[in-house]
């Protein structure tokens, strides 16, 4: 089923959460909206659950107006943040509850099969009789998803679905998540603050700032072309340096990018920590070792430069550099953004 | 270190010996001479004229119909408070309205004014030179000095007891199991008794017992406007005290009793109940693994 907003709208008293976003969902893909706190993610998805009314604009499923469609009848799965389980009930009670209060009346057979499908799909046979305070966050997650898809319905919308979790549970379920989104291929709008997390599960992104839509597309195209300093600093670490543009060519330092299109003057420069380089003597940014940090993939730097701007590097493994020492930091790839023309341009 | 400086050693902070005894003594004493001995006395004197004169008390017409009143007072009120208090937890704890704080404060006055201060009041509005007295006059409807006036006293006294006892419980709970179940399909009454309900019944019941406990003993509102007339608009307390002013000190007592037994069964319900309710390990320690989960 498509999901298609057009122009929704969304205030809280005089908090303007969500501003004329315009979205398309198409059937059977699995879209992230990723933004920080207060951008509106979870707004737009509750609408979509019809769980909050728009103030404006519109909402379809397919070809049917669903805005005013109350959430018992929109036919949407929602999985809550923090799950939502019913305390009292079984888990086969919990996920059962959909089929119960159905206007579709199923017989109990029926849902008793059903619901050890469900369990079987979600890797929890054998755990219908435990009570949701027994089982692990990791599990009762699965539950709720479960009891979400047991309705049969048209979109599954999943808030924050895996940030109660570690670290190592979260990616188990997110590959897992992806496998079950293959294999029943149900639209799916999920929300999330977390980049990786979006870029990891996601077929398409959508990242919001300030309730508006400031880049969608492939996990490929807002990490390679971010739209604006914001996507580029809200996908990972990044290291912002001033530059003086001139006939074409930005210099920092001793190190010069191109930097065609842009007028001569101010311009800032975007560098991922991966971006940059570190050596002894050559064509670089001169700076101090401040302290170096290792991580298993390889060693992290922050380094200052002469002019005082504090700077992160990864380097390899391999590389002998200790705090205190003097070196340069070498540019491999750049992109800069003018303050008031948010064009970017890749080097 | 040597073992004697272990020993000198307060097991924890702030658990000095000394003090402990002392503050566990003084408690005790203080239950003792103010909680104990006055119910050990209601018995004793009870029983001090023996078995046939107690019974003989209780199954006096006029016992017997303060009791009956106290009862029938209890099976209108409590019902009603509970459905009041329900509503009224609903509705501050899930929707957002202007006026929500207020609401709240308001809801508990009648456990910081004086009872008697309610009953006044109620005397002024229902009574003859009252707001509505000539009305009520007027179509025959008698209030005061009636099982009517006798209700609404109570109610006043102990509306806020079901609502207190739900309020911070819904509050923690949240919106999203309401919001789940419609979700799933679910209707607002089916919502309400499958998953509401469900989650807050051993507060309900405990706010129940409470409210019942006070309608039964309610004194001082009762007092000013039921008119103390024996047999007719006598509760169980204003009957024990009836007695006591007849110089029938036994038959006060053993009236007494029979509150505090009613008391003492409250009690016990109220302990079942939270056994009952700790037993159900499942059913309550959800919501707590929720929010050591947000705390994360």
């Amino acid at each position: 089923m498509k999901i298609r907003l057009d122009a929704v709208e969304k205030s809280f008293d005089s908090f303007r959460a969500v501003r004329g976003v315009s979205l398309e969902v198409e059937s059977g893909e699995l879209v992230a909206l990723l933004g920080p706190s207060g951008s509106g993610k979870t707004t737009i998805l509750r609408m979509v659950a019809g769980l909050e009314y728009a103030d404006g604009g519109s909402i379809h499923f397919g070809s049917v107006d669903a805005t005013d469609i109350p959430v018992r009848d929109r036919g949407v799965g929602f999985v809550f943040q923090h799950y939502a389980l019913f305390p009292h009930m079984t888990v086969g009670e919990n996920i059962a509850f959909g089929m119960k209060v159905s206007k579709q009346k199923r017989s109990k057979a029926e849902i008793d099969a059903r619901v050890a499908d469900l369990l079987r799909l979600v890797k929890l046979d054998g755990l219908g009789n435990r009570f949701p305070a027994q089982i692990s966050g990791g599990q009762r997650q699965r539950v709720a998803l479960a009891r979400a898809l047991a309705v049969d319905p048209k979109v599954l919308l999943l808030d924050e679905p895996f940030g109660a979790l570690d670290t190592n549970v979260r990616r188990d379920l997110r590959r897992w998540l992806r496998e079950i989104h293959q294999e029943l291929g149900i639209t799916t709008l999920f929300v999330t603050h977390d980049q990786e997390e979006a870029l990891d599960l996601a077929d398409r992104v959508v990242i919001l700032n300030d309730g508006q839509i400031v880049q969608e597309g492939t996990p490929e195209e807002v990490c390679r072309q971010p739209a604006s300093a914001f996507v580029m600093k809200f996908l990972g670490d990044t290291n912002k340096l001033k530059a003086m543009v001139t006939s074409g060519v930005a210099a920092i330092g001793n190190a010069r990018i191109e930097a065609p299109g842009f007028p001569d003057g101010a311009v800032d420069v975007f560098l991922r920590p991966a971006d940059l380089d570190w050596a002894n003597e050559g064509e670089g940014i001169a700076a101090t070792v401040v302290r170096v940090i290792d991580k298993p993939s390889g060693r992290r730097m922050l380094a200052v430069t002469e002019t005082g701007e504090a700077v992160e590097l990864d380097v390899a493994p391999e590389t002998v550099v200790t705090a205190q020492q003097r070196g340069v930091v070498t540019i491999e790839r750049a992109r800069l953004f003018s303050a008031d023309q948010p064009t970017s341009r890749l080097i | 270190m040597s073992a004697t400086a272990k020993i000198k050693r307060p097991p924890r902070v702030g658990d000095n010996p000394l003090f402990r005894t002392i503050l566990i003594a003084v408690v005790l004493v203080v239950t003792a001479l103010f909680i104990v001995a006055p119910l050990a006395v209601i018995g004793f004197h009870a029983f001090s004229q023996g078995w046939r004169f107690y019974a003989a008390t209780i199954a006096h017409p006029d016992t017997l119909h303060a009791i009956m009143l106290t009862v029938v007072t209890a099976l209108i009120a409590v019902p009603i408070n509970t459905a009041f208090g329900i509503a009224a937890a609903w509705a501050i704890t899930k929707f957002d309205f202007p006026g929500r704080r207020l609401l709240l404060v308001v809801i508990e006055i009648p456990f910081s004014i004086s009872p008697i201060v309610a009953g006044v009041a109620y005397l002024f509005v229902y009574g003859l030179q009252g707001l509505f007295g000539e009305i009520l006059a007027d179509a025959d409807v008698k209030i005061l000095f009636a099982l009517p006036g006798i209700v609404l006293a109570s109610m006043f006294v102990t509306a806020p007891f079901v609502a207190r006892e739900l309020i911070p419980l819904m509050q923690a709970q949240g919106r999203d199991l309401e919001e789940a179940a419609t979700s799933l399909g679910a209707s607002g009454w089916r919502t309400f008794f499958s998953v509401t309900l469900p989650n807050i019944r051993w507060a309900l019941l405990y706010g129940v017992v409470l409210c019942n406990a006070r309608v039964m003993g309610e004194f001082g509102a009762v007092s000013v406007v039921s008119g103390n007339i024996r047999g007719q608009t006598n509760t169980l307390p204003l009957h024990i005290e009836l007695l006591y002013h007849d110089y029938q000190t036994a038959g006060a007592f053993a009236a007494a009793s029979i509150l505090a037994l009613l008391a003492v069964v409250t009690l016990v319900a109220k302990v079942a109940l939270e056994r009952r309710g700790a037993g159900r390990r499942p059913a309550l320690a959800a919501p707590v693994a929720v929010l050591t989960e947000n705390a994360k």
